[in-house]
């Protein structure tokens, strides 16, 4: 009785099986394809646009951040006839997640994503997989506006080169923000917010792990503690990873209980946490925009009287890119959008607080006279500091480091003690 | 299972035109197992560290049982395990007790009439938004501290307490028995219209039962086989849920299928192989409770023919009767105050702790996002109302086949239907992602459709099946005596009887498809942007106003093909007093 359906459904089952194996048989080429275009010779990538749809795989948590790229794809239809579909992910890995499906399936040509906003691990990931098209990012036009030979983050993204396969269009920082109507005078060193946090249990927290923003507080509170530093440039196995990382794991068996809901629970992303400092369920928390705060107040999430302040000794700063991988359907749409977005234009108002607040990647002072004006006309929010306020910066470690620190503070702290 | 045999010599010769019908229930079970199955092998694979693209990543592709060395390896398993089981166990045996207690003590009164009326709504509530409702209401900065602080608890800033994200999952166990528990009385509802309940309670209380004895000892036993499915959905759903363990769930470890998403969508690429294994042990899980609930099932009915030669008469459940009013009353309550909560701080401008109410009023939300929200919606509704159109035409193919030609599904097969709805999603989406890719399928609109069939389909079946066999056959027998043929009796009898359940489940099945996250996410290829995908995608940004913004928004849409649903058929049917209420 059973027999002719479960047949047929067997061999479904089957033919779908021995499709995914044939897919297997044909490895994706990994060679330029001449039909690529070639953005050296910038008129025909152009001519090329006109017409694509680019298809922008971003973070879609922010609005003030959704309707800044919504801005970007209304001028770049404007004036190169590119039509830009913001795409909108709750993590930037599901792009990847995505490229990699279509690379496991033999799609390597009219890939569904066409540009994604990405760095650090998530970059790593794609450029060891092979999943990345390029090198592109530094025969764009306006690449000529950024000095790489000053700014090292442009060209290394978390310690990995990014040799010209993804295009810079932020500079983040971490500071800290406290709420100056509950804690007029926060804890400026790593040694100072231990013994604050002890005093004061149950009034910090950080994103937890492996969350960005979570990671980074690990590296900066690492940058913080360590006696060695230097260690952090080189891959975690060129040292000696249990004596450099002694001192914060030290520090955390301290504060985890006195942590937000003794460390039971964590927030799970950086938005969540600004949450809680709304709600005051916590007095200080870490941000990797500088004007994070302002950005806030202006929009009443946070109230007035919120204040960023930063670490003694430095903070880490990075920049974060855009990328095209190896089977976007639309390259020389994608790499249209990219130049606009590092255009001094679009960078100024990057910068503006009252549109979104991140730092520009470009170096303004090599800028043309009226596109330096522009950026010096851009007002400052009261929670956000001066540049010169900001401090030493700090570069990323190498990813090696984040990827054990994740895992680490999972088993120490995140996997159910 | 459907029977095979009978369906290759399906005797018809009045057939005159090629039969197609007959094989209806077949295609349509092809249909929704197809990508269930091909989704689980392309798990499979990776789970045992196979994954096709990864060549030019070092040491990720040799075939082996690293990826379950791996993922026993990790610190966290035994307690995401553990937590998978006891929410899954928990919160369906609570919604089941509860869905039960409530008919038992109420089926009939008034009082019932107005439980119905306000659980039923929660139905179209989706997860999230339910989930994100119960959060700001229970958090110690939520809105029923803040109504309390500080005249009463003295609080000027938030209690230390640990209520959400509770390491026993209890929260989360709160949220799912919140939906779940209208899901089971609606489902109860519709199984005790074929039990002939009224009247064996009735006699049962003219021998001196109490009220709710004579509901649990002679309704139940007879409604309880209807509704297993159903309850073995809400099992499999409660113990998998992945937006929902987001938002309430403990985080130090999270239960098993939340943390195997975090790792699929892990830029780490060796963590998939993890993630694999993971979703296929989560299947395993979820076959072993379902199998515990089974053997629970069976020792619960011993011990119920028991209880019921026992004979007490138990006369004294006042309490009990009231037990459960309150019970329906803090569902109804906690949904509905959570779901106010999100639509306040939709309009929110500053609002801090301990104030009640906003410091502000602001539709800067509601102005930025009005774009957006009007094309999510536009695709929602087309996405919907295309997946509803061919569940309901699957659907009634399947049922006029078995009217016509006898092909009546057994109860095996009906498991193969709810198949989509047990497994675990991230068991087999990811898979069936690299497959749709593999063919090209991916991306488009008509492969989100599909792939949303897939899930509306069982839930169409289940609404229509009921009413559409209920349907006297006698009208039939009268119509073909007049000389109508049975496509004529089909358009012009028996469906505008029943135009009122075929909406009814169209609307579930609309709402089903609103609902959908990972479906749309993955085989949309992020494209295809609905209400439900902005509003997650949008919640990772953690503003209660955006996200009261769009939970409002996705409550709409299956609202209004509720509404739609009781619309149509009152304007059709508005000389047809004998159909108004249903044939």
């Amino acid at each position: 009785m059973v027999r002719p359906l479960r047949a047929a459904l067997l061999a479904a089952t089957a033919a779908l099986i021995a499709a995914t194996l044939s897919a297997r048989a044909e490895p994706a080429p990994a060679d330029p394809d001449p039909k690529d275009p070639d953005p050296r010779n910038w008129p025909a990538v152009l001519a090329e646009a006109r017409g694509q749809t680019v298809y922008w795989h971003a973070w879609g948590g922010d609005p003030t951040v959704n309707a800044y790229i919504d801005w970007a794809g209304t001028a770049v239809s404007a004036r190169f006839g590119v039509t830009v579909k913001h795409v909108k992910l709750s993590d930037t890995a599901e792009a990847v997640s995505r490229v990699l499906g279509e690379k496991a399936a033999g799609r390597d040509a009219g890939g569904a994503v066409d540009l994604i906003w990405i760095n650090g691990e998530n970059f790593a990931a794609m450029k060891a997989a092979d999943l990345l098209f390029g090198p592109w990012a530094e025969a764009l036009p306006n690449w000529r506006f950024t000095d790489p030979q000053a700014n090292a983050a442009l060209t290394q993204d978390f310690t990995v080169p990014t040799e010209g396969l993804e295009a810079p269009w932020s500079m983040a920082q971490v500071v800290f923000y406290h709420d100056s109507a509950r804690l007029p005078d926060p804890p400026r060193s790593m040694a100072a917010l231990g013994e604050w946090v002890a005093a004061h249990p149950g009034r910090f927290t950080f994103p937890q792990p492996p969350d960005f923003l979570g990671a980074t507080f690990l590296k900066q509170a690492l940058y913080g503690l360590s006696d060695n530093p230097a260690a952090l440039a080189l891959p975690e196995e060129a040292s000696d990873y249990a004596a450099v990382t002694a001192p914060l794991w030290a520090w955390l068996d301290a504060a985890t209980p006195n942590l937000w809901r003794s460390g039971r629970a964590y927030p799970q992303n950086g938005p969540a946490q600004r949450q809680l400092m709304a709600d005051a369920e916590i007095d200080l928390a870490i941000s990797f925009s500088p004007s994070e705060a302002s950005a806030a107040i202006a929009a009443q999430e946070l109230p007035d009287t919120v204040r960023s302040f930063v670490m003694e000794g430095g903070s880490i700063a990075n920049a974060s890119f855009v990328a095209i991988p190896y089977n976007a359907s639309a390259k020389a749409g994608a790499m249209v959008l990219a130049d606009f977005l590092l255009s001094p234009e679009a960078q100024a108002r990057k910068q503006d607080p009252r549109v979104w607040g991140m730092q520009t990647v470009l170096n303004v002072a090599a800028l043309p006279d009226d596109a330096r004006a522009a950026f010096a006309a851009l007002p400052q929010g009261a929670a956000t500091l001066p540049p010169e306020a900001l401090g030493p910066t700090l570069p990323e470690p190498h990813p090696t480091w984040m990827v054990r620190l994740e895992d680490d503070w999972a088993a120490r702290y995140g996997a159910g003690r | 299972m459907i029977d095979g045999a009978a369906l290759a010599a399906a005797p018809a010769p009045r057939a005159r035109r090629p039969r197609l019908l007959p094989w209806a229930p077949l295609v349509t079970l092809a249909l929704l197992i197809g990508p269930v199955a091909a989704g689980l092998a392309g798990t499979l694979a990776p789970a045992f560290g196979w994954l096709p693209g990864l060549e030019a990543a070092p040491g990720l592709s040799a075939p082996g049982l690293w990826p379950w060395r791996d993922l026993l390896a990790w610190p966290g398993l035994t307690a995401a395990a553990r937590l998978s089981v006891t929410t899954g166990l928990l919160s369906t045996a609570l919604s089941l007790a509860l869905a039960l207690s409530i008919c038992a003590a109420w089926q009939g009164t008034r009082a019932f009439a107005a439980i119905e009326r306000a659980l039923s709504p929660l139905l179209s509530v989706p997860h999230a938004a339910a989930a994100f409702g119960l959060a700001f209401l229970i958090a110690p900065s939520g809105w029923i501290a803040r109504a309390f602080s500080p005249w009463a608890t003295g609080w000027t800033t938030p209690p230390d307490l640990l209520i959400t994200q509770d390491p026993w999952g209890l929260s989360l166990t709160a949220a799912l028995v919140m939906k779940e528990t209208p899901f089971l009385l609606l489902m109860t509802l519709a199984a005790l219209a074929q039990t002939d309940a009224q009247r064996a309670r009735l006699t049962a209380q003219t021998m001196g039962y109490g009220r709710m004895t004579a509901w649990l000892k002679v309704v139940a036993p007879r409604v309880y086989p209807q509704i297993r499915l159903p309850v073995y959905a809400v099992l499999a759903y409660a113990m998998s849920v992945v937006d929902v363990a987001m938002i309430l769930g403990p985080t130090t470890p999270r239960p098993l299928a939340a943390q195997v998403a975090l790792w699929i969508a892990d830029p780490d690429l060796a963590l998939r192989f993890r993630a694999a294994a993971g979703a296929i042990l989560q299947l395993l899980l979820v076959l072993g409770a379902l199998g515990l609930w089974r053997l629970g099932e069976i020792a619960g009915a011993r011990l119920c023919v028991a209880w019921s030669c026992a004979g007490g008469r138990g006369l004294h459940d006042g309490p009990a009767r009231g037990a459960a009013l309150t019970a329906a009353g803090l569902i109804a309550g906690a949904a509905a105050l959570g779901l106010a909560g999100l639509a306040l701080w939709s309009v929110a401008g500053l609002w801090t702790f301990p104030n009640a109410l906003p410091d502000a009023l602001s539709l800067r939300v509601w102005r930025a996002q009005a774009g957006g929200l009007i094309g999510a919606g536009g695709e929602t509704a087309l996405i919907g109302a295309a997946a509803t159109l061919i569940a309901l035409t699957l659907t009634l193919a399947c049922l006029e086949a078995e009217h016509r030609h006898g092909v009546r599904p057994s109860t095996r097969a009906l498991w193969l239907l709810y198949l989509p709805l047990i497994a675990p999603q991230v068991a087999f989406l990811f898979g069936l992602q690299t497959l749709a890719a593999a063919v090209g399928l991916d991306g488009s609109r008509a492969a989100v459709i599909a792939a949303h069939a897939v899930f509306v389909t069982p839930y169409v079946f289940l609404s229509l099946a009921d009413p559409f066999r209920a349907w006297d056959a006698r009208l039939d027998l009268v119509a073909r005596s007049l000389g109508a043929g049975p496509d004529r009796v089909l358009w012009a009898v028996r469906l505008p009887m029943l135009l009122r359940p075929c909406l009814t489940a169209a609307a579930v099945g609309f709402a089903v498809s609103v609902g959908q996250y990972l479906p749309t996410l993955l085989i949309g290829g992020g494209r295809v942007a609905t209400l439900t995908t902005e509003a997650v995608a949008l919640a990772s940004g953690g503003d209660r106003r955006v996200i009261g913004a769009f939970a409002l928004m996705q409550m709409v849409a299956p609202f209004a093909g509720f509404a739609l649903a009781l619309a149509i058929p009152a304007l059709v049917h508005r000389n047809r007093r004998g159909l108004r209420h249903g044939p």
